[in-house]
């Protein structure tokens, strides 16, 4: 097990990608974060209140299950007896710039399944990809908009973010 | 999917978790999700029905499944052709789950033993209604916020209904104390090897309980006279409003449908404030989802 990030360089990051939302998103326009579960919903709180504080208006967000939508369903060696939870989305996503937080971007997969599962909650205004660790590996032509972290870890390794809240402490992984 | 009765409270519990995710499919603007595109699932229904058949293919609809409909009265099975034909010619189709309800208990065991398809038990016989008896706990987890020490009664025709069974399967498991009531004429043979209370007397249960779920009277079912009149029984065993007063305030009123009004309870209670019938039907969606799907998912680690 390899430390990669430490929780004061996982706080810069999400500071970092917070200013950059903030100077990319036209000004005005209602943005609104939403997370992946279930390390992506930690992700997008945190992004959430740094928003907010830079724009000086609320910034609500949500948190979205893609078990229903994941491409590995039917397949043998996939998804197996996988747990089905809920997608809490207080807002409605209609004309709003939508933020979609992961943990980690690797093969693409789950960010497709995201955007599959937004789409049938509505129409938003746009749709931008925040993740705090871009792993290569991609297997669908999808790219963040917003990546914190750059990782080249071989195949066989597990890119593990871990966060307080459900963890304990802040971490990035390989293992 | 065959019954509850050889269901663990921890699969039991999962079946439940599962459901709470489906529930926000059907509230939201595009009431559909893709789990289950380009499977066939098939209502093999011999006995008839509005809540089950409808909720279950509106249930596969919502999975993005396609459905075909089977009606005993207008398909072959009237010219003769039984049931374990009828299904292997459905099988022959292409087709990944059969829902079936039939007359005679254990006719879905019987289909999962000669056919390839998942097979889900919509009610068979006397024997087991397993989704009812998963929406109805899901119902109480939901409002009460667990099963665990609650007092059930389960009112009325015990004998000939598998929702009771069902229901005290789940129940019990999950750490509710049931009771059955009704007349002895109307008790099942050898109730007391059952994991329940035996009650002759509505009136000495209805202070007691946090659930009391009416059965219907099943008239199409009743051999002989059980009772000597509707208005006897309606009198000794009917959920009346004046019943309703010496009850637990929080009291959840259920009754798995169709009702026979102002015979096992009156309109005013199954219409009134503690009454969570609709919830059920509405519950029994995101339970019938949710075993739709894990039923699928088992079928698909089950190739390899």
């Amino acid at each position: 097990m390899k430390v990669i990030l430490d929780s004061r360089q996982i706080e810069r990051i999400v500071e970092d990608l917070a200013a950059r939302i903030v100077s990319d998103v036209p000004a005005g326009s209602d943005i609104a974060t939403i997370g992946v579960r279930s390390r992506g919903e930690v992700l997008a709180q945190r992004l959430s209140s740094r928003l907010a504080e830079k724009l000086g208006k609320d910034v609500p967000c949500g948190t979205l299950d893609i078990t229903l939508y994941r491409d590995d369903l039917n397949s043998p060696q996939g998804a197996g007896q996988p747990q089905v939870r809920t997608t809490e989305i207080g807002f409605d996503i209609d004309g709003k710039v939508i933020i979609l937080v992961d943990d980690v971007l690797h093969t693409g997969r789950s960010t497709r399944a995201a955007m599959d599962a937004l789409i049938d909650l509505g129409r938003p205004m746009a749709v931008k990809l925040a993740v705090l660790v871009d792993r290569l590996g991609r297997e669908l032509p999808i790219q963040a908009d917003y990546a914190g972290y750059m990782c080249d870890a071989a195949a066989d390794k597990l890119v593990q973010v871990r966060f307080v809240e459900p963890d304990g402490k802040d971490e990035v992984v390989i293992e | 999917m065959l019954g509850l009765r050889e269901l663990s409270a921890e699969e039991i519990g999962y079946i439940l978790d599962t459901a709470v995710g489906f529930e926000q499919v059907s509230t939201r603007s595009v009431k559909k999700a893709p789990p289950l595109r380009g499977k066939v699932v098939v209502n093999l229904f011999f006995e008839d029905s509005t809540r089950t058949r409808n909720s279950f293919a509106l249930a596969a609809n919502r999975l993005s499944a396609d459905i075909i409909e089977f009606t005993k009265k207008t398909s072959s099975v009237s010219k003769g052709e039984t049931l374990l034909d009828t299904a292997r010619n459905l099988e022959a189709m292409g087709i990944d789950i059969v829902v079936v309800r039939h007359n005679a208990g254990g006719a879905s065991r019987f289909l999962s033993r000669n056919v390839n398809a998942c097979v889900v038990n919509a009610g068979d016989g006397f024997c087991e209604h397993p989704t009812q008896g998963l929406l109805d706990v899901y119902t109480i987890r939901k409002i009460k916020g667990t099963l665990e020490g609650l007092k059930i009664a389960i009112v009325g025709d015990v004998a000939h209904s598998r929702v009771a069974r069902s229901d005290m399967w789940a129940m019990t498991k999950l750490g509710a104390e049931v009771t059955f009531v009704g007349p002895p004429t109307l008790m099942p043979a050898q109730a007391e090897r059952l994991p329940v209370k035996v009650s002759y007397c509505l009136d000495e249960v209805i202070e007691k309980v946090d659930v009391i779920n009416m059965l219907r009277i099943q008239f199409e079912r009743l051999g002989g006279n059980p009772f000597p009149s509707i208005r006897e029984y309606s009198h000794y065993f009917g959920l009346t409003a004046e019943r309703m007063k010496r009850a637990k305030g929080n009291i959840l009123v259920m009754h798995p449908g169709p009702i026979n009004r102002g015979l096992e309870i009156e309109s005013e209670v199954a219409d009134g404030r503690n009454s969570v019938i609709l919830e059920q039907v509405t519950n029994g969606l995101a339970v019938r989802m949710a075993v739709l799907f894990l039923v699928n998912q088992a079928a698909a680690q089950r190739v390899d």
